[in-house]
């Protein structure tokens, strides 16, 4: 497995420097060099392995103490069902709604922690954004941290809608790329119930330490969003509209995690 | 009603209507079933054939699947369609069209002869009673001649699109890309960015850089910025360099509804591009992208299967002379696309329904990280596609799309399907690539090294316009 040319690296390392594209790879024949051909299957193994293994909901659970976690499902049995039947990742199953109707009810804000389309992304990210972002909600009621397996970002309405929370944030793993495959998006909700559509939420996206954004700016972020969507009983659109700086500062279109 | 009813070991199957048993006799795929419309068994969706390849082909013209007074996309299939062309195959049923398709008799000619008579139902009908190898058969003979810059679609070509996207829309970035594209001979289709921002300002800035380095390397070729086609009419009024205007199309007003178009902004489109005179060999100025699941992502499906719908789009694309046509095959996801099977099987479906209704098709052969898909099953279907002779497909550098994020062809695919299946680029393309010194023995692309004066005087211009 021999490295390009000398020349040819040369050649396309000041280059490179322009674009994360795989530009100058060199070629064995037509085809790619057999160390770019690895170099993209890692990636995409990567990439599959966020999708497809599961959340480690006990260790995830150790580190969002102190706070209180429920364990929820969605109704997707299993992640081919998830793939396939993006309403049913959207519904929660019948066990998990009548464990959230035996809960108290009433909060400022319910987070839901949902795995999405990468449970890397959670695992990595999830409980420390979490922490951050508490730290950020002093003065308000925050409900019991909502865990949530085979879940898409509207799971969060029904979450919210039964524990009756004026808004609700899902913190959710986004669709993973070669480059990043554990990238965290937000999605906050005004009001959650069943049947909101995308266009009521607003996103902070890209959480993720390889050049997106850091736990402290998305809680910054987050906390000021979730301030004045209680000041003024809204979500989306018309939210986002009025601030411009964090629309600019949330970098690229949301990779939807549901 | 229930008209459509077949027997079939020991068994009674009945279908409500046309768009059901179109719905049941469709591959097995994870749109069709997310929409709650595909056959229940494998058993029935064989019946829904039966019955399917006993339908007269006139029945389409009997009974709209979406219906006329609510959708101008139907308006536009019936009131474009030309009866005369139909006469020929008139007679035919489902079944019929099917063999009349693959009869030596129906050669290129008469298969463009009769385009302008067929519905976007019909011929995905008709589809859905061909296996893999007859849409290929079927479709190879279809050869579909567009001009811009270059000229596409002629017997032994196959051409690109050069996609260099870039995550921030960094120019340097997007020059770079394109210059290893150059390196391997793609782009005679459309050198065609797709923008991270899409905003007037700067699609501006991205063409005018474009066009800068077309004209710097004098490439005949032809250049796109995708960004909305009401973008595009804005910046053709402020004169900037448009060639090709962009649109993502669907099978229904709805559908089109939300992705922002209608019939008539597409219109405008075309006339103001048309207006320009930028073409230098043919003025063939739109470029359209389509894909199944869009209308069903839409909840504007109307109960229709999603291949069905696609087709349907090919009717709001032919309207217009497009120079290009691509599907998207594997960009939607797994809920529309479960797998690698059913991504090849919608690509020479897709490919197939667009020869037929007389468009310049080609395909994005790609696939999502959530997708049951990787590149071998890539390497298959651009195989197939080539065999078909598609018009073009995608290439980006190393088949990673770093904005999109998802995975298409790399440079490198084009030239194996090159050099393993005799194709070449556009002739205007090639003669340019040949000036370059860049055409070896046997049509084969060199490999240029840092030596040569041809890399530094590429890369002198990429630094230079970027």
């Amino acid at each position: 497995m021999a490295d390009a040319p000398g020349n040819v690296t040369d050649l396309w390392s000041p280059l490179r420097a322009a674009t994360s594209a795989r530009v100058g790879l060199g070629r064995s024949g037509d085809a790619q060099p057999l160390r770019a051909v690895l170099e993209f299957q890692q990636a995409h193994a990567k990439a599959r392995d966020a999708v497809h293994l599961p959340l480690d909901v006990d260790a995830l659970t150790a580190e969002l103490g102190p706070h209180r976690v429920v364990q929820v499902e969605s109704a997707a049995a299993d992640r081919s069902t998830y793939l396939r039947r993006p309403d049913l990742g959207r519904r929660l199953d019948e066990a998990s709604a009548e464990a959230l109707d035996a809960e108290e009810k009433g909060f400022d804000v319910v987070f839901v922690i949902g795995d999405g389309l990468s449970a890397t992304a959670v695992q990595t990210h999830a409980a420390a954004l979490l922490h951050a972002a508490v730290e950020r909600l002093g003065g308000l009621s925050v409900g019991p941290v909502v865990v949530a397996r085979q879940a898409r970002v509207a799971l969060g309405d029904e979450v919210g809608e039964r524990l009756k929370a004026k808004l609700v944030a899902v913190l959710i793993g986004e669709r993973p790329g070669l480059s990043v495959a554990e990238s965290l998006g937000v999605y906050l909700t005004f009001d959650p119930r069943r049947g909101r559509r995308d266009s009521e939420r607003n996103c902070i996206s890209n959480v993720h330490r390889l050049g997106g954004l850091s736990y402290a700016l998305a809680a910054d972020k987050l906390a000021w969003l979730a301030r004045e969507a209680l000041r003024l009983g809204l979500t989306g659109v018309k939210l986002k509209d009025d601030v411009d700086l964090l629309a600019a500062a949330a970098g690229s279109p949301a990779l939807e995690g549901g | 009603m229930t008209a459509y009813r077949c027997d079939l070991g020991g068994e009674r199957y009945a279908f409500d209507d046309l768009k059901t048993v179109l719905a049941k006799a469709s591959p097995r795929r994870s749109g069709d079933e997310l929409a709650g419309l595909a056959a229940e068994t494998d058993a029935e969706r064989i019946a829904a054939r039966y019955v399917l390849a006993d339908l007269p082909l006139k029945v389409f013209l009997d009974e709209a699947l979406v219906p006329y007074e609510d959708d101008e996309v139907t308006r536009l299939i019936i009131d474009g369609r030309d009866a005369d062309a139909f006469r020929p195959i008139a007679h035919l049923t489902v079944g019929g069209f099917r063999d009349w398709l693959l009869g030596h008799e129906a050669d290129g000619e008469a298969l463009a002869a009769v385009s302008p008579g067929l519905t976007p139902e019909m011929v995905a009908a008709v589809s859905k009673l061909m296996r893999n190898q007859d849409l290929i058969a079927v479709a190879r003979k279809r050869r579909v001649v567009t001009a811009f810059r270059t000229t596409l679609g002629l017997p032994g070509r196959l051409g690109s699109r050069l996609q260099p996207n870039h995550p921030t829309d960094d120019l340097r970035g997007i020059a770079v890309s394109v210059l290893d594209g150059l390196l391997y001979g793609v782009g005679d289709a459309v050198i065609g960015i797709n923008p991270a921002t899409d905003n007037v300002p700067n699609a501006i800035a991205l063409m005018e850089m474009l066009d800068a380095l077309r004209q710097s390397y004098d490439i005949p070729a032809q250049t796109c910025v995708l960004t909305h086609v009401t973008n595009a009419i804005e910046i053709m009024n402020r004169r900037a360099p448009v060639d090709l205007v962009f649109q993502s199309v669907a099978g229904s007003e709805a559908a089109n509804r939300g992705f922002g178009v209608d019939l008539a902004v597409l219109k405008e489109a075309h006339e103001a591009a048309l207006a320009l005179q930028r073409g230098t060999v043919g003025q063939n100025v739109m470029y359209f992208e389509t894909g199944q699941g869009a209308a069903l992502s839409a909840d504007a499906h109307h109960g229709v299967d999603q291949q069905t719908m696609e087709a349907r789009a090919y009717a709001v694309a032919r309207a217009f002379d497009p120079m290009i046509v691509n599907t998207v095959v594997g960009f939607i996801g797994p809920e529309y696309l479960y797998d690698g099977k059913q991504i090849i099987r919608a690509g020479l479906e897709d490919h197939f329904c667009g020869k037929l209704l007389g468009l310049p098709m080609g395909c994005d052969v790609c696939y999502t990280n959530h997708a049951e898909a990787d590149q071998d099953d890539m390497d298959g279907l651009m195989t197939l596609l080539t065999v078909a002779g598609c018009t073009f497909l995608i290439a980006v550098p190393g088949a990673d799309d770093v904005m999109l994020n998802y995975q298409s062809l790399s440079f490198h695919d084009l030239l194996y399907l090159r050099a393993t299946m005799g194709v070449k680029a556009a002739p205007e393309f090639e003669a340019w690539l040949e000036r370059m010194g860049m055409v070896g023995p046997e049509g084969r692309i060199n490999e240029l090294t840092l030596s040569d004066p041809r890399m530094s005087r590429l890369l002198d211009q990429t630094r230079r316009v970027a």
